[in-house]
Parts: structure tokens; sequence; C-alpha cells
């Protein structure tokens, strides 16, 4: 177990390097930082001052390790559009990213794996066929579309609801809320569901696939010739043994909707990590770039760890135990 | 003949498949009864309509096939027809089921504790923790060493003759009165099966409990059952007493099954070859459907089919025991 957790550590830090030696390379290739900062009157000293000052002097591999370190002690330098530190840039914009994100994904999974076991217990009800068609037009909406569409019916045309910002919000430290005002709260309605959407359908799809696999299985006919209660057969037995596919796909997911949340936030001017990320990029201030892709990577790789530990807590046949097992089949 | 009242009674009993191209007919009316506490062996070739019949008896016939025609009775009461949880009721509980697979008939995810306790309790009134204590002495019944630890083990620390010893222990949960065994012993080692084989013929004499055991292995009939019905192409060719089947087999097919048993007892006897395969369900001949492949063919063979004929203690479906027939063929 301990081993385990250690060797997906080293390969979180291999991944991480990996990707901020992708977001380093924005500097060498995106723009020239110098030109940006000096803007029009310079003299060849300052220019000097300045290249010494941001180290592009040194050699490439230098400067590469010095970003790493930096980059570790969440240091990110200061953005060439709003010259303020890029950290704490991100960091106003993170709460709004990750509550809307975590909407979304707790939207995504309340509606999904329900909708998910429903078709997949009742395969030929017009309710299931109904879900799969509608599902469909989800998967295959492209979301700023869905998002557009939503804003045109409740914001323009019913006006229940707002069509962009985040509302009121309330802080707490450094964090800012949405959740503690009403305006904050409906604010989050539609981008929510805009950025469910996709994943809902596909966690939705994914769980009936995986439930009519496991309802095939002998050990679910073992089960009911156990005459087991359907609810303990559908939902203790088939539907655990679902889980594993569906953490992995929705730990996947969930990385997906922080990271896609770049065109909602864009949609509803959500003032997110993405919607900074989109007016970076028009800019190209890239400190402010490569930090978020450093950061969206690092989500991806915490939530993978988290998905590996909860197999653990889910298959009992990967806690190997030496000293318990017994002789294996033949 | 049997004495009293039979615990299990088929009358008639037909299993049909609706296909696209027709409906096929698996199981042909057929007809036979369990007294308690009896064993009856099934032999035929595969795909003789044997486990469909097994199905068809716990009400786990898997959709599209379907009772089609006939009774299922248990102690007299019809349970061909019983809403599905009424049915569930007596499965487990009345009628206990051993499949063919130990590897895939127990849940990878819980403790073989838990599958006991939650069988115990579905049936019997019960508190978690008597349910616990019984499922332990099951276990030991069963001849699994240190049942108190073995308990909280999943499946997958057992070997596949341990595993298929927990099977046995879950089938025996509520004292069923009879156990469908559809091939127990096919999927495990050799050493194993006759283990396995002697410790259901035990348990069932101690808890009296009737046993329908589908097999291909002659030896294991001779040794166990008290009386054998042989399929063919989803009917009964002939059934009878252990005894009068093997030694004084009546029907051709049978003849030809016993071809390869030079005396009793011989363990390790199998099916033996007969010239020709089992017909497929879609080009069942006319007359009797052994008739291709069967030395003593007449006439009236390919004409008419034959249906079960008392023949001393036995029942024979073969045109050689019609008084008229025989006529027709001197
Ligand atoms: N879902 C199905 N659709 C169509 N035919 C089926 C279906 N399931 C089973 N059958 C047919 O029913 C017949 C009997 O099957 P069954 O499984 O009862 O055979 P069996 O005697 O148990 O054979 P085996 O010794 O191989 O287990 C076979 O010919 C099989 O092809
Ligand atoms: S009825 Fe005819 S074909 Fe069928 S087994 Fe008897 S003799 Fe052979
Ligand atoms: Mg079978």
């Amino acid at each position: 177990m301990i081993a385990f957790v250690i060797r997906r550590l080293l390969q979180a830090v291999l991944v991480m390097m990996a990707v901020g030696f992708v977001a380093f390379s924005l500097f060498a290739y995106v723009g020239d930082p110098v030109s940006i900062m000096l803007g029009q009157d310079f003299t060849e000293e300052t220019r000097q001052r300045l290249v010494t000052d941001l180290g592009l002097d040194k050699p490439f591999f230098v400067q590469y390790f010095n970003f790493l370190v930096n980059a570790a002690q969440g240091q990110f330098g200061i953005s060439y559009r709003l010259a303020r530190p890029v950290t704490d840039l991100l960091m106003e914009r993170l709460p709004a990213t990750l509550e809307l994100s975590f909407c979304a994904a707790t939207l995504a999974l309340a509606v999904g794996v329900p909708m998910g076991v429903y078709t997949g217990l009742n395969r030929d009800t017009w309710i299931s066929r109904l879900l799969l068609t509608v599902s469909l037009v989800g998967v295959s909406l492209p979301t700023f579309l869905i998002g557009i569409l939503l804003i045109l019916v409740f914001s323009v045309v019913l006006g229940w609801l707002p069509s962009f910002g985040r509302g009121t919000t309330v802080a707490l430290g450094w964090w800012t809320t949405g959740f503690l005002t009403p305006t904050g709260l409906r604010a989050l309605i539609l981008p929510s569901i805009t950025l469910a959407l996709f994943q809902m359908t596909l966690i939705m799809r994914l769980v009936r696939s995986e439930m009519l696999e496991v309802l095939r299985t002998d050990y679910i006919k073992f089960a009911r010739a156990r005459g087991l209660h359907n609810r303990a057969i559908n939902f203790g037995h088939a539907l655990k043994n679902t889980l594993v596919p569906v953490i992995t796909i929705t730990g996947l997911q969930l990385g997906g909707i922080i990271a896609f949340a770049i065109v909602t936030e864009t949609v509803f001017q959500w003032p997110g990590m993405g919607f900074l990320f989109i007016q970076s990029v028009s800019s190209a201030d890239v400190p402010v770039m490569a930090a978020y892709l450093l950061l969206i990577a690092f989500f991806f790789v915490l939530i993978n760890l988290i998905v590996d530990l909860l197999y653990y807590a889910v298959d009992p046949r990967l806690r190997i135990d030496r000293g318990a097992a017994g002789g294996h089949g033949h | 003949m049997q004495a009293g009242t039979p615990l299990l009674e088929v009358k008639n009993l037909r299993v049909e498949f609706p296909t696209r191209r027709g409906t096929l007919v698996a199981v042909d009316d057929i007809s036979f009864s369990i007294a308690p506490g009896e064993v009856l062996g099934v032999v035929g070739e595969s795909g003789a309509g044997k486990s469909l019949t097994g199905a068809a008896i716990i009400g786990l016939l898997e959709p599209p096939g379907r009772v089609a025609g006939g009774e299922i009775l248990l102690d007299g009461r019809r349970i061909d027809n019983l809403p599905y949880e009424k049915m569930r009721r007596v499965r487990g509980k009345e009628i206990g089921a051993i499949f063919q697979d130990p590897l895939t008939s127990l849940n990878p995810l819980y403790t073989i504790g838990r599958q006991l306790t939650e069988t115990i309790v579905t049936h019997l009134d019960m508190t978690e923790a008597a349910a616990r204590d019984r499922a332990i002495q099951l276990l030991q019944d069963v001849g699994i060493p240190a049942a108190e630890r073995r308990i909280d083990h999943y499946p997958h620390q057992l070997s596949g003759g341990m595993r298929q010893r927990v099977v046995i222990a879950l089938a025996l949960c509520a004292n069923p009165r009879l156990i469908v065994a559809d091939e127990p012993t096919t999927a495990l080692d050799v050493s194993i099966q006759a283990q396995i084989i002697t410790l259901i013929k035990r348990l069932c004499r101690e808890h009296g409990t009737a046993v329908m055991l589908v097999t291909h292995d002659m030896g294991v009939i001779a040794e166990t059952a008290d009386r054998v019905a042989v399929m063919y192409a989803g009917r009964i060719a002939e059934i009878g007493p252990v005894r009068d089947v093997i030694r004084r087999a009546r029907h051709p097919y049978t003849e030809g099954l016993m071809g390869s048993i030079p005396k009793l007892g011989n363990v390790q006897a199998r099916l033996a070859q007969i010239d020709g395969a089992m017909p497929r369900l879609t080009a069942i001949p006319q007359g009797c459907a052994f008739n291709p492949r069967c030395t003593k063919v007449f006439d009236r063979c390919r004409t008419a089919r034959p249906d079960p004929i008392d023949v001393g203690d036995t029942k024979v479906a073969c045109w050689l025991y019609d008084q008229a027939g025989k006529a027709a063929a001197e």
C-alpha cells in the first residue's frame, strides 16, 4: 500500500515535470517577454537589466530548473498584461472555478449515475429510450451552444436567471464564495448545467453499459438463485461492481470539468481561471498561461491519485495481503 | 417406483426461444419427478436442454427464453407461474442452486461471510450475529478449515475447490429441500471433483435434501444418483433407477452412452462417442430426434415421435418398446 502510494507520487512528479517543460517552452516560443514588458521607450541598459532580472541570459536548462523551483513554491512571476503577481491573479479566480466545477460535478454525478442505473435495469421502457436519445444530443451539442441556448431561454426570454457573472460573493479569508447569497446561488445554476451536461450524459452511458455488463455475470445470476431481494442484487452487488470503471472515468471527467470550464466561463463571463486564461491567450500573457497549465495538470494528477486510492477502498482484490491469502484457483 | 408425493414434479415442460426465424423449442414436453431426499442425475450431450430445465425449475430462464407450456410443482404447488417476489422466496429458501463455475459464482467485492449472512437473513428470521454463527457452522459443514478466520476472506483468497465449497454452503443457507446442481464439478480439478461430489452427497443425505444433479460424468451418476434422466435434443430419452439405466439401458441412445463403461463405478468414464452429432434446435428431424444416428431405426421412427413408454421401472421414449411399433419392425 505505501509502496503503491510512493510509486504513484513519483509518477505524479514526473508528469508535473513534463507539463512544466511544455509550460516553460511557452516562454521561448510565444511572444518576447522583454519587448512586451519594456513598452516603447527604453535604453539598451534597462533592456539588459531586465534580461538579467528575468534570468533570460542563463542557459535553457538552468532557466527551466529555476522555473520548476519557483513553480513548486507557487511563484509564477508577474502577469505581462495586468502587471500583478500571477499567483495572486490565479488565487483570486480559483474559488470561482472550483465552486462552478464542484456544482457541475455534483450535478453530473447526482443525475448521471441514477439515470445510468435506471436505464441499465429497465432497458426497454420508453423512459430509458427517451433518456438515451436525449443523452445523444447532450454528447453531440457543443458546450458553448448549450450555454447560449440556456441563456436565451432562461435569461433573455423568461428572465429567470442571470446570464453572466457570479452575483454577490462573500469573502471567507482569501476564498470568495457564491454559496452564501441568493444571487450567488442563482448565478451558479446556468453555468453549472452547461458544464455538467456533457459529463452527465457520459456518466449515464457509462454506468448503463457497466450495469448491463455486470448483470450478465455469474455472480449476479447466483445472487438471484440465492433469492436475494432485487434491491440488494441491483444496488448491493451490481452497482458496487460497476464502481471501479465508473470511478476511473468519473475521475478523469472531473479533471475535464475543471479544464472545460474555459468554454463555460467564457460564455457566462464567469470570473474564474478559465476566463482569465482565455484573456491571457489573446494578449500572449505567457506567465499566466504557463501557471494555468501547471495548475490544471496538478488537478488532473491529484484526482488520478485519489482515484487510485478509491480503487483500493472498493476492490479487495487489489489489497494484496500475502499473509492471509490461501492457494489460488486453477 | 417412488413412494408418497413427489417433492418436485415437472409436467410436460416446454421451454421456447422466440427468434426472428421462428420459435426454437429447446425443452420439448418433458416430465419427471423427484422424491424428497432423492438424487436425480441428468445426463446428455451438450445442448440437450439440461441447464435450461434447471433454470426453468428455479425460475431463472433468461429472456427471451420462457416456459411455454407445462407445469412445475413443488409439493404439489405450482411454481412456474408465480409472480417474481413469490418465486424469489422459493429460490434459496426451498430450492437451492449450485452453478458450474465457482470462480465466478461469488461476488469478488464481498467477503464470503457477508455473502453467507445476507443469504441467511434474507430467508430465515435471524439476527446478524446468529446468522454469522450459522455461516461459520455451514463453512465447517462443507469442510472449510479454520472457518472462523476464513469467513472474513474474500473469494479471491480461496482456491477453486474451496470456493465451490462456499457455493455449496450458500446453496444450503436456508436448508432447502431441493438443490439444482448444474455441473458442479466440471470447472474443477479432477482431483477435487470427487471430494465435492462426496460432499454434496453426504450433506444432502444428512439434511434430507433432494438433488437434481446435471453432469457429463457417468461415473458420478453411477455413484451418486438414485435415478437418472437421459436427455436428448430437448426430450427425455430414458428415465429410471440408476442400476436399470446403466446396466440395462433400453433406449438405443442410452446404450450408446453406456458403451464406454465396462462396469459400474468407473469414476473416470465419460459419455461415449456416438457417431454423428445431436441435431441443432433449428433442424430437429421428424419423428424420433435420434433416428439419423440410431442403429435400430425403422420406418416408424422417421414419421412419428415416440412418447415415454413404461418398461419395468423405467420410461423409454423409443418405438422399440411399443408393441405395435415392434410389430411393425418385425
Ligand atoms: N438464449 C438462447 N437463445 C437460443 N437458444 C438457446 C439460448 N440459450 C440456450 N439455447 C439453446 O438451448 C439448448 C439447450 O441448452 P442448455 O444450456 O440447456 O444445454 P445443456 O444440456 O445444459 O448443455 P451443456 O452440457 O453444454 O451445458 C441449446 O441447443 C442451446 O443452443
Ligand atoms: S424410436 Fe427408433 S430411432 Fe428413436 S431410438 Fe428408438 S429405434 Fe432409434
Ligand atoms: Mg449446461
